[in-house]
């Protein structure tokens, strides 16, 4: 018999709040953290959902004057250190982090050793300020890593190794990663529009997020999630760009229904990629259509945060657990006129909604895609 | 978690030199990853152009799955291999190089094509669209060599029927430091697999 693993607790810090209350308000009130930026690099402006660094050091302070701690880190200290307080961190706590570029920016200055860069240097460095005594597992897989760090997570418990786990996921908003996506041609010269017609490519944003997962089932109470099937399978097709006919996707949502012995009508809400890229968005509509989901509401929240990279999956994931916990769908923010080929059942505005099971899907460079049910605890 | 499952091939390439199931396959005297990774391609006959594409990271981890699948795998079918892989130094050998393409504003070159690279799954991707592997897959970053991780992963996968068998792959690159240890796991083989025998492949 498999473990059962839920997840109890979540956090998150955005343009939009450093805690999942502020954000839901804001996303309630239909607020974007995107805003217009000026020069960076080679950039004269720029659209992105950046965190404001006064306000970040003002929060930081409340948990630490220790002052060594790059930006990056401190959004992701601020956004655990809440949910850690209430656990008990011992030998069978995993710490599973997940980053696509981590402290990148450390390469702007040569003086810099690399080893600075590690992204395991950084695991270390946040599971040090926690008191982890395990090894960090880092998850760097493109745009997926943060909802596969959910399911990696759930899979260890799963291996008897641990009994709980705390996932944390962040990047951040940098030159080299505005200027690669320039170089792709793949921004949006406007605040990203996902699933529209008129959608024209990324916004990019950094946020870090962190949830709790545990076996132990008296540790949950209602409203909680338990995590009851996943799937990270590749597209084998391209290394920049999604399958045609999103099979990796289509292939892994079908592998978490599969573990999950349930039939994909079950499905309430799907939480999905919707990078507002012609492609990426495109593809996925073709997914969920031949697995039979076109009727199921479907939101992107990169209209609020932009493309946050290794921390959407997970930041995405906070946010559809409080949609299922108020059964409250976000509207999809940008989309006005359907923009996919595939009829699909985008959110245009807030509703209300029964919840009880959800997916989150991503997909990735690489090829790489993963999909996450869950089902809310009654 | 019980495990019976094993090893049924390996592949160690290091000091350019490839291992291939405890044979010296391959050695190169002298040259640099480039030059060597190139000898090994034509030694063992790939016909692979996107290899040359592909970045140092990428070209290891082709060089150590090509060697070991290509008796194994028929691409016409579908196979159902994972792709679990870590390093130590991500894709880092590849976004020092995109660093210094946007650092100076008046050479100023970010490639898109360079880009692409700056993400260590990408080599798992290539991997995979090599041998049209839609399978699960996963990278991971470890300070240090961490079979325990890789050994868990791999039988958990196998054991929820998530993969019929697992390529299972180290591969740290940065400059010229380099080391790919490349190894399947599949219901039958001669070597158990658990961490002590994966560290043995390690330590080889």
């Amino acid at each position: 018999m498999k473990k059962n693993v839920y997840i109890t607790d979540t956090n998150c810090v955005t343009p939009l709040g450093f805690d999942v209350v502020s954000n839901w308000d804001a996303l309630l009130k239909g607020q974007s953290g995107i805003g217009l930026h000026e020069k960076l690099g080679m950039l004269e402006s720029f659209y992105a959902a950046v965190i404001d660094s006064e306000q970040l050091d003002t929060a930081f302070s409340g948990i630490s004057k220790d002052n060594h701690f790059t930006r990056l880190e401190k959004m992701l200290i601020l956004a655990l250190a809440p949910i850690i307080g209430q656990h008990k961190i011992t030998n069978r706590t995993a710490f599973v982090f997940s980053t696509t570029k981590g402290n990148i920016r450390l390469l702007e200055n040569e003086n810099n050793p690399i080893e600075k860069a590690h992204l395991s240097a950084l695991a270390k460095k946040i599971s040090t300020f926690f008191g982890f005594v395990t090894e960090p597992i880092v998850v760097s897989n493109a745009c997926v890593s943060g909802v596969l760090a959910i399911a990696v997570a759930k899979r260890m418990i799963q291996t008897g190794v641990y009994d709980n786990a705390f996932v944390l996921a962040g990047d951040e908003v940098s030159e080299f990663v505005l200027s690669g996506f320039n170089s792709f041609q793949a921004m949006s010269a406007m605040p990203c529009t996902p699933y529209d017609k008129e959608r024209s490519g990324v916004t990019l944003g950094e946020a870090t997020a962190a949830v709790y997962l545990t076996s132990d089932s008296d540790e949950v109470r209602q409203g909680d999630v338990k995590v009851v099937g996943d799937g990270a399978i590749n597209d084998a097709n391209h290394i920049s760009g999604p399958s045609r006919t999103g099979e990796g996707l289509f292939r892994s949502i079908k592998s978490a229904f599969a573990e999950s012995g349930l039939q994909t009508n079950v499905t309430d809400y799907i939480s999905a990629h919707g990078t507002a890229t012609l492609y990426n968005d495109e593809m996925e509509a073709i997914a969920f259509n031949r697995l039979g989901l076109q009727k199921v509401p479907v939101n992107s929240l990169k209209g609020y945060y932009g493309h946050t990279l290794g921390a959407s999956g997970l930041l995405e994931t906070v946010i559809a657990i409080e949609s299922a916990r108020k059964n409250q769908l976000i509207g999809s923010k940008g989309f006005s006129a359907m923009g996919v080929s595939q009829p699909i059942e985008v959110v245009a505005e807030k509703k209300a909604k029964e919840i009880k099971y959800f997916l989150k899907t991503a997909s990735g460079f690489g090829g790489c895609n993963t999909a996450v049910l869950f089902e809310k605890v009654s | 978690m019980k495990a019976n499952n094993y090893i049924s091939n390996y592949c160690v390439i290091e000091n350019n030199s490839v291992i291939l199931n405890s044979g010296r396959e391959f050695e190169l005297q002298n040259g640099s990853f480039s030059e060597f990774a190139k000898a090994a391609y034509k030694n063992f006959n790939m016909e692979y152009p996107k290899f040359f594409k592909m970045d140092n990271l990428s070209k290891l981890a082709f060089l150590g799955s090509e060697i070991i699948l290509k008796e194994l795998v028929n691409q016409e079918e579908n196979n159902n291999i994972a792709l679990v892989f870590a390093n130590r130094s991500s894709s880092l050998d590849t976004d020092v190089k995109y660093q210094n393409s946007i650092a100076d504003k008046d050479n100023y070159f970010p490639s898109p094509a360079v880009f692409v690279y700056t993400l260590p799954n990408i080599c798992i991707g290539e991997i995979s669209i090599k041998y049209k592997l839609q399978s699960e897959n996963a990278f991971f970053v470890f300070e240090e060599f961490n079979a325990g991780f890789i050994t868990n992963y791999a039988n958990l996968l196998l054991e929820t029927n998530k993969a019929e068998k697992v390529l299972c792959g180290w591969v740290e690159c940065y400059q010229e430091n380099y080391k790919a240890v490349v190894y399947l796991v599949e219901k039958q083989g001669h070597t158990e697999h658990n961490e002590e025998t994966v560290n043995t492949l390690y330590n080889k």
